[in-house]
């Protein structure tokens, strides 16, 4: 057994170290209830300081040697294992450079918070951050579990903080629900694993000859339980319930990082634990991402509470990065390893992207529901004037999560595009015509990315304030602006630098499939497979754009003048229009709502002529709730009925009951 | 490569300054089967330096945005055009993008002239954004599926390969790419706020798109987006030729072809230019919900292109 050495410890030894300072820090919150300067002060800086220093194990991590240490913590004989390998180790980054950005917001979003809240919050996001570091460090099913559990739990008790009211209350049973109802799936995938040897350590799964039949079960049980946690359409209804809910640093962790934890379970379990991979397992998760995907964007583009909105985005964006692994497993399977290493790099890159942008987003909208208390985007407008900050770095954000060049979005966008574009090389008939057709619909969702980006920014910083309280809305302060800043540099520098990028992931690559990523252009270029089929020069790209405009603008202004006369808006000469004329969230989605319609459930209601007091009410709900769930639910409610009779209350009848039980079991052990 | 820096440099220059001809081209030709007295072709050079010479009006409550958007637009639309190969096939600059990183180009300035028209909070400049935003996310797949078709036969994403391809190397005839070309006629039509799709020169309330997202625009940022969008139309020109009808345009190092190239390109242009006007001539503007179908129509048209592609050709 490995002991912790103190003079040159390793990357995993490290690691668990900055998680027991997590833990720490978060038993030591509850110590300082009394204090809530203390609180937002210390305990979130040093939690950031800890983030970024995971991130910094991670980059050790991706190039050393895995490293792994056994813990004398848990049931007897049943220690946890600890290991770090590149793939714990991209994530970890991931993970780190997020959460140091969201933890410093916290430091100053959590200001106006109770002291004695606080502190509870303290502990659970702490807890949950460890959590999550250790389902990446787990090396066995058990601390895999443990870990899992404390992250589900933890960040439901994060979920249900404004307790008192009963939405949030509901959104977090939802949550806890599907979260445990994945868990179990993972328990029985673990259990598959271990193929009835006993030893639920993840080497000796790497080592198990599983047939393929059982290696199928594991996988589609490993999908479903991941799933679950991913939002992988159908099992995504409880995202756009939890997201809202939730405190908006906490959303972004759990929308930015948490979700990717499921995706590292995804990849360990198909490409690390199962010794064998089946191609069918490939067109299962591609169908399903792309259905996901689509389903997110088109449900993103039609609400109109903000939070609501990124959390269906974030439903488009984990079925682009399923779809991405599926088509990872596909050329894995077809045995063209440079090109699954091609997609894997699209997948992982779009992971690392997505946990910055839709952590500067959710962020972002946390200023504006600080400044304004309103997360309706029909009660907000014009906010750019009040709130410059927080609306220039949002807009970075938004640009980015709508895979706009030269930003982050783009370049995932781009390598899993140029991804599809090699199927037809594919040696399945069939397979090889309609996927590149496929693309299409990544074409499509991120189209409408675009849609739901102008959608959301627009309405909520753009135009005139919808109500007159905005006025008085107030900039956010020097540690929330701190912490967008950073997820908003990671967007535009991960946009810019692909190149490096791809050399950073190259390990973890390596580790999965064999093969990295080749890049035929030089620091400058991206270019797969050779310069002369695809190439993008990000920062060329950024430089004329950026050369162009001030060329333009220098131009304009020597020949001609500056000169601006402010006036009223002109409108086509019409005088009384007022901030009400403006599309509401509403109105704008409303294109989407009559194309889609097939989708939804549209519950409407429009006043009648002679009202005195009109009321428009129009709400677009996810139809899969009515065919899926609420019939599950019934029936559940019907079986739980049916057991209840049961029981009565009265002892006699408990009596017979184990009366008969034993009697029965004394029949069947002695025949 | 120095003379590619040059060839490079020159071809963007003239592209910028010469897209309001085509305009000035394609507006004369609607005149003239109005059976109007037609504008002289230099008409939009006009407008344009009456707007730069005018003070710009601004609402009062416009953030830097609004500003900003312009020049941002004019400077996407100028690497666009930068992009394509028009003349030379001999781009140093064309590795920085290719066909769906220019894809990309078009749907940044997008957003930017989206976003600015919702800055100032009139009825008709959110109306105008989503229309936009509407017309866009159906054209920008299938347009996708247009280059995806053309890079399949080539087996590349780079505009000058492709155009290498098409032009330069045995001749061949691809069916799909008629079916391909048909779809980029109609995503151009509506990328470019023409008629079936949108109609450029009216101010009714019912049926604006592009023109509501820049009513509140005046002078020189005016001038700016009216300009960029006459870069746009070159830009879609230039890029249905390259992927369409490449020849003439010059190969790589073949100095001595560009003259030749050049008239090939004005040649192709004008019977363009012509052609759209014809067509705008004869057909009416569509309801706004019957664009959907219009570009239903131009995606299944690319689909079947790439599916042709893999019965036919491979």
């Amino acid at each position: 057994m490995a002991t912790l050495s103190l003079l040159s410890p390793d990357p995993v030894q490290w690691a668990w170290g900055i998680v027991l300072f997590w833990l720490s820090l978060g038993f030591a919150s509850l110590l300082l209830q009394g204090s809530q300067r203390l609180l937002t002060g210390l305990v979130f800086p040093l939690g950031a300081l800890g983030a970024l220093a995971i991130a910094g194990v991670g980059i050790a991590g991706l190039t050393g040697p895995a490293t792994s240490i056994v813990l004398p913590i848990g049931l007897p004989d049943l220690p946890f294992h600890l290991r770090l390998d590149a793939l714990s180790a991209f994530f970890m980054v991931l993970l780190g450079g997020a959460a140091f950005g969201i933890t410093v917001y916290a430091s100053g979003y959590f200001k106006s918070m109770a002291a004695g809240p606080l502190a509870l919050l303290a502990l659970w996001y702490h807890l949950f951050l460890g959590g999550m570091v250790t389902v990446l460090l787990a090396d066995d099913a058990y601390a895999f579990m443990v870990a899992w559990e404390v992250m589900a739990l933890s960040s439901y008790f994060l979920v249900t903080t404004d307790h008192k009211v009963p939405e949030i209350r509901r959104a977090g049973f939802l949550y806890l629900l599907i979260a445990h109802v994945g868990a179990v799936s993972l328990l029985l995938t673990f259990g598959v694993l271990q193929g009835g040897h006993g030893d639920y350590t993840f080497d000796t799964m790497r080592l198990a000859q599983t047939p393929p039949f059982w290696a199928s079960v594991a996988y589609l049980l490993a999908l479903f339980g991941f799933g679950a946690k991913a939002g992988l359409v159908p099992l995504h209804v409880w995202l756009p319930e939890a997201h809202p809910a939730a405190p908006s640093p906490v959303s972004a962790l759990m929308s930015g990082v948490m979700l990717k934890t499921a995706i590292y379970g995804l990849l360990r379990v198909t490409f690390d634990l199962l010794n064998i991979q089946i191609g069918w397992w490939g067109t299962l998760a591609l169908a399903l991402g792309l259905i996901t995907a689509l389903y997110g964007v088109i449900f993103a583009a039609v609400q109109s509470d903000m939070k609501r909105l990124l959390a269906w985005s974030s439903i488009e964006n984990i079925g682009v990065i399923i779809a991405a692994f599926g088509l990872t497993l596909i050329f894995h399977t077809d045995g063209k390893g440079a090109l699954a290493a091609l997609t894997l790099t699209a997948m992982l890159y779009h992971a690392l992207n997505h946990a910055f942008f839709k952590g500067l987003l959710f962020v972002g909208t946390g200023s504006v529901l600080h400044a304004t208390g309103v997360r309706h985007m029909g009660h907000l407008g014009g906010l750019m004037r009040f709130m410059p900050w927080t609306a220039w770095l949002t807009l970075i954000g938004a640009l980015a999560i709508a895979g706009l060049p030269p930003l982050n979005g783009f370049v995932s966008e781009w390598l899993l595009l140029q991804a599809f574009l090699l199927t037809p090389g594919l040696s399945q008939p069939y397979l090889n015509m309609v996927i590149p057709v496929a693309a299409a619909i990544v074409a499509l969702a991120a189209a409408l990315a675009a849609y739901v980006m102008v959608k959301f920014f627009g309405v909520v910083f753009l135009g005139q304030p919808r109500d007159t309280a905005l006025q008085d809305a107030h900039e956010a302060g020097w540690p929330e602006r701190l912490g967008m800043l950073w997820l908003a540099a990671g967007c535009v520098l991960l946009g810019l630098f692909p190149a490096q990028v791809i050399g950073w992931l190259s390990p973890v690559v390596r580790l999965l499939t064999e093969q990295t990523m080749v890049n035929d252009g030089n620091w400058l270029m991206l270019a797969p497979v050779s310069s002369e089929r695809a190439s993008y020069m990000p920062l060329i790209f950024f430089a004329v754009v950026i050369g162009v405009l001030g060329l333009t603008y220098l131009w304009v202004r020597r020949v001609y003048h500056g000169r601006v006369r402010r006036s009223d808006p002109w409108d086509c000469g019409y005088p009384e229009q007022d901030a009400r004329m403006q599309d509401s969230a509403e109105g704008f989605g409303q294109p989407i709502r009559q194309i889609f319609e097939v989708f939804m459930k549209v519950e409407r209601e429009t006043p009648d002529p002679f009202s005195r007091t009109p009321r428009y009410h129009g709400a677009s709900l996810d139809k899969l709730w009515f065919i899926l769930y609420e019939p599950i639910a019934r029936v559940t409610g019907w079986l739980s009925e049916q057991a209840g009779r049961l029981q009565h209350g009265r002892i006699q009848w408990y009596l017979i009951y184990s009366f008969a039980t034993l009697i029965f079991l004394l029949v069947f052990t002695t025949r | 490569m120095s003379v590619g820096i040059l060839l490079q440099l020159a071809q963007s220059l003239l592209a910028i300054l010469l897209a309001p001809l085509l305009m000035g081209w394609v507006n004369q030709c609607h005149a003239w089967l109005q059976g109007r007295s037609a504008p002289p072709i230099t008409q939009p050079y006009r407008t344009l330096k009456k707007l730069f010479h005018k003070d710009a009006v601004i609402a009062h409550h416009a953030s830097p945005l609004f500003r900003f958007a312009p020049y941002m637009i004019f400077a996407c639309m100028a690497l666009a055009a930068g992009i394509v190969p028009t003349i030379a096939n001999d781009l140093p600059f064309s590795p920085a993008a290719d066909v769906i990183a220019l894809v990309g180009i078009f749907a940044l300035a997008r957003v930017f002239l989206a976003l600015a028209a919702m800055d100032i909070g009139t009825a008709f400049g959110s109306l105008g954004a989503r229309r936009e935003m509407l017309v866009s996310f159906l054209a920008e797949p299938a347009l996708l599926m247009v280059f995806f078709t053309a890079s399949l036969i080539s087996q590349s994403t780079e505009l000058p390969i492709i155009v290498q391809t098409m032009a330069h190397s045995k001749f061949a005839i691809y069916p799909s790419l008629a079916f391909a070309a048909v779809a980029f006629w109609m995503i151009s039509v509506a990328e470019n706020a023409r008629i079936p799709v949108d109609n450029p020169s009216t101010h009714l309330e019912l049926t604006m798109i592009h023109e509501a997202m820049i009513l509140e625009y005046s002078a020189r940022h005016l001038a700016l987006i009216e300009w960029a969008v006459a870069l746009k139309l070159f830009t879609y020109s230039a890029l249905g030729i390259a992927l369409f009808v490449p020849w003439g345009i010059a190969a790589q190092g073949d100095v001595a072809a560009i003259p030749l190239a050049l008239l090939a390109m004005v040649a192709k242009l004008l019977i363009g230019g012509a052609v759209l006007a014809f067509l705008e001539t004869i057909s009416a503007k569509v309801r706004l919900f019957r664009a959907p179908e219009f570009l239903g129509t131009a995606f299944l048209l690319a689909v079947l292109g790439m599916l042709i592609h893999f019965l036919l050709e491979v």
